[in-house]
């Protein structure tokens, strides 16, 4: 699966989404698409599955919730139970507060560390795109350059049709 | 191909920005050298901060005696002060989460800000509980842990435990919300200079973002979850403040509309605080093409809505204690209105209930400095608001030989000045080193002045425009 990258760069929004499609289209292998901000409907031009991310959520909240409902039985109920009031060992009421609360925190802090993780985001990483200005107005589309089905200039020629202003050959690691 | 909402509609961003104008402006402030203003406003809010530096020390060193608790009124300013600031906060995740899942558009130009003023608000009224503990360094004690005393668990059924796991909770969602937003923006900062000291930093918290849309489409997907999230978590919050009251049996507290009233007031105040900010940030930044006079409309009209659950309440409470027939309740709210603090009491209709309705005028909307002033008296209202609540139910309660009044002493109000001087020191300096809009965000907004694109904010198809020629 080796092979140089060929990054084109595009100046405005549509030209990426139909370059992108176009790509597509010819059967060419589409690495990445590099662009200042979520571009709508270029997750489906590049035929991207669904995320799995929810699915993460959900467990990890579930987790969270299940935990604490345990915990705090047993912590009331088992371990030392306490009269407060003369309510039952296991107010389940009024534990609910702090359930929510744990469900949340295990929820929304563990899908952003899967997140980091597979999106593989790291502190000190450093960015292979930083002279593309694609942090800034502009948007990168990196094809793989593979076997010998791969027309050079046939894909030039493609990449131009949408206004690429800027077409290059790159290593493996952007 | 245009469709005719998009012609109709005002652009959220004026001036015709391209992306490359965004990044470069809203940067800017970073490299700016700051002005006498900003000089001027951190040494007045830092002195504000020393202040209350100062008087929270001498608490600590002596003890709670040095404010004008007493037997009767056990709570007064301190969790006066809590509740306020948690409530600003709640503007900020209205801002950030609630608009967000609305669609509500024009709330990328605010939601930064609003979203960092959460965070230093959450910041401040942490810190009233954490020593009105009186000893704060005990504070790990309210943590569920293995403890030497047993284990003696924490009493699972008491609303300031759950103060506890909700605010440790908002505090930490708010701040991760706030850091995820933040890092293509991070990024885009590093990418500007590279080489600097503030690139290399940039560089280290943006995690090596690149800008790939693999990223982005799981980003979004995040984005979307945190906001799912913290929108009942915000809801939760200030629900649970308000039990704090309503579990008590005290007459004023003990009734069972003090959850949604108490977070209608929540993001009414907080919005009157992002009215605040962003309005002196809008011209202090030169951010007038980002914070439009549509942005202050959504805002104000948000104000007036919010204002509108919190007189309904007010009146609801009263109807409710003349309703009870219980002698105990309709005194509570006689004394409210008539009592040693109805003064305050007035202070508090007049700002939250009549003030705001002059929002209805497009002019007074249109004339910012009007619109300032009124955020700022609902600020000092919804103060009073929680002021009266607790002190003037507490003060007099079942027992008339128990009556007594409260007056604040100086430690107690340094303590107020030093939290307002933590908030606008933290915000000073967000604003001089965060970028105070989402660059990211706006850029995606961005479109009647970029492209062609139709219905962007419907994910309609690209699919029929395709068009190879």
């Amino acid at each position: 699966m080796r092979g140089r990258l060929l990054v084109s760069v595009f100046e405005r929004e549509d030209d990426l989404v139909q370059a992108t499609i176009a790509a597509r289209k010819e059967g060419l292998e589409i690495v990445d698409v590099y662009a200042p901000y979520a571009v709508h409907g270029l997750d489906r031009a590049m035929g991207l599955p669904p995320s799995r991310l929810p699915w993460v959520c959900f467990l990890l909240g579930l987790f969270g919730a299940v935990t604490m409902t345990v915990f705090q039985f047993w912590a009331s109920a088992v371990s030392w139970p306490i009269n407060v009031g003369g309510k039952p060992w296991n107010s389940l009421p009024a534990f609910v507060p702090a359930i929510f609360e744990i469900t949340v925190l295990c929820g929304g802090v563990g899908t952003v560390l899967f997140f980091f993780w597979w999106a593989g985001l790291r502190p000190g990483l450093q960015s292979a795109m930083t002279d593309m200005r694609v942090t800034d107005d502009r948007f990168a589309l990196a094809l793989r350059q593979t076997g010998a089905g791969f027309n050079r200039s046939a894909v030039d020629s493609l990449l131009k049709r949408y206004h690429a202003v800027l077409i290059e050959e790159r290593g493996d690691a952007v | 191909m245009a469709n005719g909402v998009a012609i109709v509609r005002v652009p959220l961003i004026a001036g015709n920005k391209s992306a490359a104008d965004v990044t470069r402006e809203v940067t800017a402030a970073l490299d700016a050298k700051p002005s006498a203003l900003w000089w001027g406003g951190l040494a007045l809010s830092s002195s504000a901060l020393l202040l209350g530096v100062v008087a929270i020390s001498y608490e600590i060193a002596t003890g709670i005696g040095t404010w004008g608790l007493n037997r009767t009124v056990g709570w007064a300013f301190d969790i006066t002060n809590f509740v306020f600031w948690i409530g600003i906060g709640h503007a900020g995740t209205l801002i950030s989460a609630i608009l967000f899942l609305l669609r509500q558009r024009w709330r990328t130009s605010v939601n930064r800000a609003a979203e960092a003023m959460t965070l230093f608000a959450v910041m401040c009224a942490g810190l009233f509980p954490l020593i009105h503990m009186g000893r704060p360094w005990m504070f790990f004690w309210m943590a569920p842990y293995p403890n030497m005393r047993g284990s003696l668990w924490i009493n699972f059924r008491s609303p300031l435990v759950w103060d506890f796991f909700a605010i440790s909770t908002y505090f930490t969602i708010s701040a991760v919300f706030w850091y995820v937003g933040l890092i293509p923006d991070l990024a885009t900062v590093r990418d500007r200079e590279p080489g600097t000291t503030r690139s290399k930093i940039f560089g280290f918290l943006s995690l090596g973002w690149t800008g790939s849309f693999r990223t982005w489409h799981r980003y979004e997907v995040v984005y979307l979850l945190l906001a799912g999230l913290a929108t009942p978590l915000v809801l939760s919050v200030h629900t649970i403040v308000s039990m704090d009251f309503a579990t008590a049996v005290v007459p004023g507290w003990h009734t069972t509309i003090f959850p949604p009233y108490f977070v209608a007031g929540a993001i009414f105040s907080g919005m009157a605080m992002v009215l605040t900010l962003m309005l002196v940030a809008r011209s202090t930044m030169r951010l007038q093409d980002y914070i439009t006079p549509q942005h202050v409309d959504a805002m104000c009209f948000l104000v007036i809505l919010t204002s509108g659950f919190v007189g309904l309440a007010y009146g609801t409470e009263f109807f409710t204690a003349y309703y009870s027939g219980s002698p105990y309740e309709q005194f509570a709210f006689y004394n409210r209105a008539t009592g040693p603090l109805a003064w305050g009491y007035y202070i508090m209709v007049a700002c939250n209930v009549l003030i705001p309705q002059l929002f209805w005028l497009k002019g007074v909307r249109r004339n910012l400095v009007v619109v300032f002033i009124i955020s700022l008296f609902i600020n000092l209202g919804m103060w009073f608001e929680r002021f009266i609540i607790i002190v003037s139910s507490l003060q007099r309660e079942f027992l008339p030989s128990a009556w007594t009044s409260y007056r604040p002493t100086s430690i107690e109000i340094s303590t107020l000045i030093g939290s307002f001087g933590l908030f606008f020191t933290c915000f000073l300096l967000f604003c001089r080193f965060v970028p105070v809009i989402a660059i990211a965000e706006i850029k995606g907004v961005l479109r009647p002045a970029h492209g062609s694109h139709p219905a962007h904010d419907s994910y309609s198809g690209y699919s029929e425009e395709v068009n190879p020629e």
